[in-house]
C-alpha cells in the first residue's frame, strides 16, 4: 500500500450523537482500494452507526467522509449508491415478495439510461438497459452460484441463501465498495466458511469490502486489515496479528472468553 | 406467441366487444336505459380507484382520492362555465391540476408511512370540500350548476367527438366516453405494473431503505406515482361533474375516498384489475341491498368485513386459488 495513493474513503473524525449518547466518537481511518476492512467491537460500539454515515443513511454531527478525495457527507444516499458505495443491511433485508432474479435486476438500477417515461413508453434507451440488466443478473447470480434458486421467492430462502442473495443484491449495483452489515450473523460454520469465501471472490472482482462483524474467527481469517471500536471511539487499527496481541482489544473484550474473540 | 398471452388477447377482446357492443345491445333490447347511468358512474368511479391502487402499489394507504375527484370536476366546471373552454380541452386539464396539487401535497407527505399518511389523506378530502365552501372562484354551498353539456371536439375541420346537446342519447355518449376513459386508465396501470416502472414501485412496497441503497430515487419514483394517481382521481371527478352537470362541495365527501380504498380491497391489491371488479361488486353490491331498508348498511358493512376476513387478497384471488387448486 504506497503511502502516496489518494485512499478510496477517507473518514475524518466523524461523530455522531443521539441526545446525551455519542455513538461514534471523532473516528478516523483510511480505507485503502481492493483490501477487506472489518470493524469490529462490542455491542453498542457505533459501528452500524458508522455504517450509516459511511453511506449518508444517517446525517453526521460532526466531521466527513471523502471518497477519493471528494466530500460525500450530506448527499443524498441514491447519489452515494450510485457513486459506488453500497450497503446491505443488518437484518436480512430484502425484497421478501420478490424472486432472487426480480431483487437483482432491481438492484441494476444505478446503471440505468432510461427516464421513468422510457421505461414506461418502452423506448429503445430502456430496452436497451433492461437486455443488459437481464444479462448482469444472470451472470451475477452464476458468479455467487446462486443461478439455480433465480426464481425462488426470497421469503421462501434459507438464511444462507438469503445472505447470498443480500450479496448479490450488492454486487449488482456494481460498487466500487461494498459494506456489509454482519454478513455471517446467524450462520453455522460450514455457511460461514462458504461465505468467506464468497466475500473473497467478491474482493477479487476488484472490489473493495467492508465488514461490521461478531464472528472473530471469521473476521481473522478474511480481513486484510481491522478497525476496533469501543463505545464509539476508535481503539486500535491494524492487521488481524496485530489486532490480537493489542492490549486495549483484549480489554475492551474483557469477559467474553478467549476462543470467542479467536485469540 | 405463447398461449398464454392468446389466452390474455382473447379475455381482452371479450371486455372490450362486451363493455362497447353488448352491454349497450342488451340494454336496447330490454329498454333498461338507467342501467347506462349505473354503469357509466361504476367506470368513472374505477378510475379513480385505480388511482388509490396505484399509490397502494407504492405501499401507501390512499384515502383521499375524493380530495382529487372534487378538485378535478371543480377545475372542469369553472373552465368549462367561466372560461368557455371545451369540456374536452378541461378534462386533461383537470387531471393535471389534481396531479400538481399532488406534487404540491405528496412531497412533504409521502415521507410518511403506514396509518399516519393514511390520515393526512383522510383529512385531504375535508379540507378540499372546506375549501371549495369558503372560496369566491368555486361558488361556495351553492356549487357550480347547470354545466353545458360537453361541446363538439374537432380537430382541422373533422368532428372527433359530436356535441354531446346534439345527440339523441347522450347517455349512452358518456356511457361510452367514460368506458373509452377506464379502458385507456386500465391499459395505463397494466403498462406501469408491468414494466421496469412496476418493479422499482414493488421495490419501494417491500423494502424502501434497501431500495434506496441500490439507488432507486424513491422520493422522485412516490410524487410520480402519486401524481399519477391523482391524475386519475381529477379525470374521474371532472367527467362525473360533466354527467352530473353541476359541481358540490359535498360532491365527493370523506365517504367517496373511503369507497375508492374498498373498491381496491375488495377486486385485490395484487393485481391490476382488481379496483374494477371491486368498484362493479360493491357498486352493485349496495344497490342490491336496498330492498333491505333500514338494516341495508348493516349487512353491507357485515359482508364487507367477512369478505376482509375470508378473502384477505380480494375477490380476483378466488380465481386465481381455484386455478392453483385444479392443478394439484
Amino acid at each position: 500500500m504506497g503511502a502516496a495513493v489518494t485512499p478510496l474513503l477517507e473518514i475524518r473524525e466523524l461523530t455522531r450523537k443521539f441526545g446525551g449518547l455519542t455513538a461514534t466518537d471523532a473516528v478516523s481511518f483510511d480505507v485503502q482500494e481492493h483490501e477487506i476492512l472489518s470493524v469490529i467491537g462490542p455491542n453498542g460500539a457505533g459501528k452500524s452507526t458508522l455504517f450509516k454515515m459511511m453511506t449518508s443513511f444517517l446525517a453526521t454531527t460532526s466531521g466527513e467522509v471523502l471518497f477519493r478525495g471528494k466530500r460525500i457527507s450530506d448527499l443524498k444516499p441514491h447519489i452515494v449508491a450510485r457513486m459506488g458505495i453500497v450497503r446491505t443491511f443488518q437484518e436480512t433485508s430484502i425484497f421478501k415478495n420478490m424472486t432472487v432474479r426480480e431483487s437483482v435486476l432491481i438492484a441494476q438500477h444505478l446503471r440505468s439510461t432510461a427516464s421513468l417515461s422510457g421505461y414506461f413508453f418502452g423506448s429503445r434507451a430502456a430496452r436497451s438497459d433492461e437486455d443488459s440488466f437481464g444479462r448482469r443478473a444472470d451472470e451475477v447470480l452464476s458468479f455467487l452460484g446462486i443461478s439455480e434458486i433465480a426464481n425462488e421467492r426470497a421469503s421462501n430462502l434459507p438464511q444462507g441463501h438469503l445472505r447470498a442473495l443480500g450479496i448479490a443484491i450488492g454486487l449488482s449495483t456494481d460498487p466500487v465498495a461494498l459494506l456489509l452489515d454482519e454478513p455471517f450473523a446467524g450462520m453455522n460454520q460450514d455457511e460461514t466458511m462458504k461465505m468467506v469465501s464468497l466475500v473473497k471472490s467478491v474482493r477479487d472482482r476488484g472490489v473493495t469490502v467492508l465488514l461490521v462483524e461478531h464472528d472473530m474467527a471469521a473476521v481473522m481469517t478474511i480481513s486484510d486489515r481491522i478497525i476496533v471500536l469501543n463505545f464509539g471511539k476508535k481503539i486500535a487499527e491494524g492487521t488481524p496479528a496485530q489486532i490480537q496481541s493489542d492490549e486495549n482489544v483484549i480489554e475492551a473484550y474483557l469477559g467474553s472468553s478467549d476462543d470467542e474473540i479467536g485469540i | 406467441m405463447s398461449l398464454k398471452d392468446a389466452r390474455r388477447i382473447l379475455a381482452l377482446a371479450a371486455f372490450l366487444i362486451s363493455v362497447f357492443w353488448l352491454i349497450p345491445y342488451l340494454i336496447a333490447v330490454s329498454g333498461y336505459w338507467n342501467f347506462y347511468f349505473t354503469l357509466t358512474s361504476v367506470a368513472l368511479l374505477s378510475v379513480a380507484s385505480a388511482g388509490v391502487w396505484l399509490t397502494f402499489y407504492i405501499g401507501r394507504i390512499n384515502i383521499g382520492q375524493g380530495a382529487f375527484a372534487l378538485i378535478g370536476a371543480y377545475v372542469s366546471a369553472i373552465l368549462v362555465t367561466k372560461a368557455g373552454i371545451s369540456f374536452w380541452i378541461s378534462l386533461p386539464i383537470a387531471g393535471l391540476f389534481a396531479g400538481m396539487v399532488a406534487v404540491l401535497i405528496g412531497l412533504p407527505i409521502l415521507r410518511l408511512r403506514g396509518v399516519y399518511f393514511a390520515m393526512i389523506t383522510l383529512v385531504l378530502t375535508e379540507v378540499v370540500r372546506l375549501a371549495a365552501l369558503a372560496l369566491p372562484i368555486t361558488n361556495g354551498a351553492k356549487g357550480i350548476v347547470s354545466i353545458p353539456l360537453p361541446s363538439e371536439l374537432s380537430i382541422f375541420g373533422i368532428v372527433l367527438i359530436p356535441d354531446f346537446s346534439a345527440i339523441e342519447n347522450p347517455k349512452l355518449a358518456f356511457y361510452y366516453t367514460a368506458c373509452a376513459l377506464m379502458v385507456a386508465c386500465y391499459a395505463a396501470m397494466y403498462r406501469i405494473v408491468n414494466s421496469r416502472l412496476g418493479q422499482l414501485c414493488r421495490s419501494m412496497q417491500q423494502n424502501e431503505e434497501l431500495a434506496l441503497s441500490v439507488g432507486v430515487n424513491i422520493a422522485y419514483l412516490r410524487v410520480i406515482i402519486f401524481a399519477i394517481s391523482s391524475f386519475f382521481g381529477g379525470v374521474g371527478g371532472a367527467m362525473f361533474g360533466a354527467i352530473a352537470q353541476s359541481v358540490y362541495p359535498s360532491s365527493f365527501v370523506v365517504k367517496d375516498s373511503i369507497d375508492f380504498m374498498l373498491n381496491c380491497f375488495l377486486g385485490g391489491l395484487g393485481y391490476v384489475f382488481g379496483p374494477m371488479l371491486g368498484t362493479l361488486v360493491l357498486y352493485f353490491g349496495w344497490d342490491l341491498l336496498f330492498e333491505l331498508g333500514k338494516y341495508q348498511l348493516l349487512i353491507y358493512s357485515c359482508v364487507l368485513i367477512l369478505v376482509i376476513l375470508v378473502l384477505p387478497n380480494g375477490l380476483l384471488s378466488v380465481r386465481l386459488s381455484r386455478i392453483l387448486w385444479a392443478r394439484q
